[in-house]
């Protein structure tokens, strides 16, 4: 017989007993120890069958394969360009993947991405020594012109872009911006200057409620209450 | 040269150029200002300054030492800024960087040459003891405009402070008197900067990081500016200085209001 | 002589007033502020993030870097000379190690997790102050972690022991005096952290650690507390 201690979706902390006895299973962010199952991360609990698992609230974002992340150019190579991901890990770009155009033997590199250019790409590898590859090459990846990069804490990314994307859609839609937003934690909008405004005011609430009930309904309140009037 | 992000520039300046700044504000609106003193118990005198999500601890500690051969009747005072690694990923443990020193000379000259305190009034004994009052300066969280946020908090920090007692040539740090610093002037610094065209005033960290020129201006109650330092790499006419000038002023009492 | 009664009228195995507050700096990755009596700790943390010098990187495995530091106008007496003198290294050093073995760094090989201790004022147990501030700022960093750690000192003042030693206490001129800081995972006991100053049977320093126990407990419920509360506030703000 399985009893889990602490009521799901509540906030735990590293080293609090999650449940007691042999049945669940410890998920992501949990340990078992003999009979009990303990937290490992602060975050939030959820459970899922028999894992236990911890969703975090805070953190650095660790590169994970496949996410399609808001990278800088921090280095061009002569094999490609160096990334910076926003995590400890800075990531390569190489040739190959560089573009699907064709990129000539010689070719000048910084004529695709130079320094300090963002560039909306997606990571194809990422090794146990954290070596991350990427590429540019696929839907919506692409150089960043204009506009401008926020930063966001990486954990709150999956609230800000919503079910399906319901969220960041309906920010777009009220505030008539561009929004891409990377899994790392970088978002760049475009529009006019105070529609921006409000879009990232919007962003910073989400981040700040996450873990609220009912935010959806609390957004479409606070954009409709500070819309700003189209000139 | 390092290259700028020529992109955010550009963009930073067609917003300024609509009045609007990247959170919203005016171009001339300073962020929410609390002052707190007293915020160390072991300091002779303290106080914390919060400009927005900027903060900054002044220390005031008062010490006895023997006067400067060539100033026998003056006692001394001493502006150190420490920009500590919390504040920012982007401050290193280790010994003040140009940054750190810039921002305490500017402070300094603000409270020297405003005649602020009168230094003959520090002194104990002629030629042989006067306080030395030493104000630190340490970086809480860097969201722009530390400059201004440290000089307010140095003033605030010498209003906090009493002197110990010091009886016998046995100074008591435990024990406090009720004497405190005569401030005979209140500088205050405010740093007036142009991107483009546009001045604005307590910039945020992406503004400093795209800013053309900048003017640190501090002025007295009377609207005597007693210290100036020009920064940023583009040069500034006698009209944007002028311009600045006036911008300083009005900001200063808005600034000194919270003291 | 015996100290019958201690100098700021606490009981023996009575902590000092103790405030924490989590997520206190809006740059950092995870922060916290530890007040116990008068001595203030922040706590920041920033990373996992690049590790320079590169020699230093572990390809196993993450580093952890604490740095203990005190603010110059936070010392009970004199100005403290801005910079890392022996002291505060030594801090540093054992700070380190009264958390490694709670936190886990295996994800992040070759990066490092900077903790930066800094203390506006002080009157004894800063050390104890500052590991606990870095256990509840390494929990809002999203560190993953065994445990909590909780520090604190035990002391010998004239043959009586103590918990919790101010400055005074320290200073005490009228009997010896042992000072030990200790830090500790509440929940199993284990001792990370164990230091002395001063003179103490082994009978008197096993009784401490027993004595100690119910004070750790106390101060963990309040590090917890103020981990949850960053986030119910918030939950009650709209």
């Amino acid at each position: 017989m399985t009893n889990v201690l602490v009521k799901e979706k509540s906030v735990v902390v590293p080293g609090e007993i999650l449940a007691e006895g042999m049945d669940n299973l410890p998920g992501f962010g949990t340990y078992r120890k003999n009979d009990k199952i303990i937290a490992s991360r602060l975050g939030v609990i959820l459970v899922e069958g028999r894992a236990l698992k911890i969703i975090p609230l805070s953190g650095s974002y660790i590169p994970k394969n496949n996410d399609v992340i808001i990278g800088k150019v921090i280095d061009v190579t002569m094999s490609g360009w160096r990334v910076n991901t926003n995590s400890a890990y800075t990531a390569m770009l190489m040739l190959k993947d560089g573009s699907s155009e064709y990129i000539a033997r010689g070719a000048d590199l910084t004529h695709f991405y130079n320094l300090e250019d963002y560039i909306v790409c997606k990571i194809t590898k990422v090794t146990s020594q954290k070596l991350v590859d990427l590429t540019m090459k696929g839907p919506g990846l692409k150089k960043l012109t204009g506009g401008r990069i926020i930063k966001v804490n990486p954990f709150k990314v999956p609230r800000i872009i919503g079910k399906q994307g319901s969220m960041v859609t309906m920010i777009k839609q009220v505030t008539n911006t561009h929004l891409i937003v990377g899994q790392n934690g970088l978002i760049w909008l475009q529009g006019e200057p105070e529609q921006e405004v409000l879009a990232v005011k919007t962003i910073k609430k989400i981040e700040r409620e996450s873990h609220t009930k009912g935010l959806t309904e609390q957004i479409k309140k606070f954009l409709e209450e500070n819309t700003v009037n189209q000139k | 040269m390092i290259k700028v992000n020529n992109e955010f520039k550009n963009y930073l300046q067609n917003s300024l150029f609509k009045n609007v700044r990247i959170d919203g504000r005016g171009l001339l609106d300073f962020r929410d200002v609390t002052i707190e003193s007293g915020v160390s118990s072991t300091a002779e005198g303290s106080a914390r300054v919060k400009i927005g999500e900027t903060e900054v601890i002044a220390g005031v500690k008062m010490e006895v030492a023997t006067p400067y051969p060539d100033r026998p009747e003056d006692g001394s005072i001493m502006v150190n800024a420490e920009f500590l690694p919390m504040a920012s990923p982007d401050f290193e443990p280790g010994p003040p960087g140009i940054a750190a020193i810039e921002l305490s000379r500017v402070v300094d000259r603000g409270i020297r040459e405003s005649g602020a305190i009168d230094l003959k009034k520090l002194l104990i004994k002629k030629g042989e003891k006067c306080w030395m009052l030493i104000i630190d300066v340490c970086m809480i969280n860097n969201d722009g405009n530390l400059l201004d946020a440290s000089a307010l908090a140095a003033i605030a920090a010498l209003k906090d402070a009493k002197f110990p007692k010091y009886e016998n040539d046995e100074l008591d740090y435990k024990t406090k008197t009720d004497k405190g610093v005569e401030l005979a002037k209140i500088p205050i610094a405010v740093t007036v900067v142009k991107v483009g065209d546009s001045y604005l005033v307590d910039c945020g960290i992406d503004e400093e990081k795209n800013l053309d020129a900048r003017l640190t201006i501090t002025s007295t109650e009377e609207g005597t500016i007693c210290s100036l330092q020009k920064g940023g790499d583009a040069p500034l006419t006698k009209e944007d200085i002028s311009k600045m000038f006036d911008i300083a002023l009005e900001k200063a009492k808005l600034l000194r209001g919270f003291l | 002589m015996t100290y019958d009664k201690r100098l700021d009228g606490r009981k023996f195995d009575e902590l000092r007033p103790i405030e924490a507050k989590a997520g206190v700096i809006p740059n950092a990755v995870g922060s916290a502020w530890f007040k116990i009596g008068k001595t203030e700790a922040y706590a920041t943390v920033y990373g996992p993030r690049e590790l320079y010098p590169r020699f230093l990187q572990d390809p196993s495995c993450g580093r952890l870097r604490c740095s203990y530091n005190m603010m110059p106008f936070s010392g009970a007496g004199d100005r403290v000379r801005p910079g890392q003198n022996r002291r505060s290294k030594e801090i540093s050093m054992v700070t380190d190690k009264a958390l490694l073995p709670v936190v886990d760094l295996n994800d992040y090989p070759n990066a490092v997790v900077d903790v930066f201790i800094e203390l506006p004022q002080t009157d004894a147990g800063s050390r104890c102050a500052g590991i606990c501030a870095a256990s509840i700022a390494l929990a809002d960093a999203g560190i993953p972690m065994k445990d909590l750690v909780s520090a604190v000192s035990v002391g010998l003042v004239d043959g009586k022991l103590v918990i919790d030693l101010d400055y005074q206490e320290e200073a005490y001129d009228k009997g010896g005096v042992a000072d030990i800081p200790i830090a500790m995972i509440p929940s199993t006991g284990e001792i990370t952290l164990l230091q002395m100053d001063g003179e103490i049977s082994k009978e008197q320093l096993l009784e401490g650690i027993d004595m100690v126990k119910g004070a750790m407990d106390n101060i963990k419920e309040i590090q917890v507390k103020a981990l949850k509360d960053k986030y119910n506030t918030s939950d009650k703000s709209e």
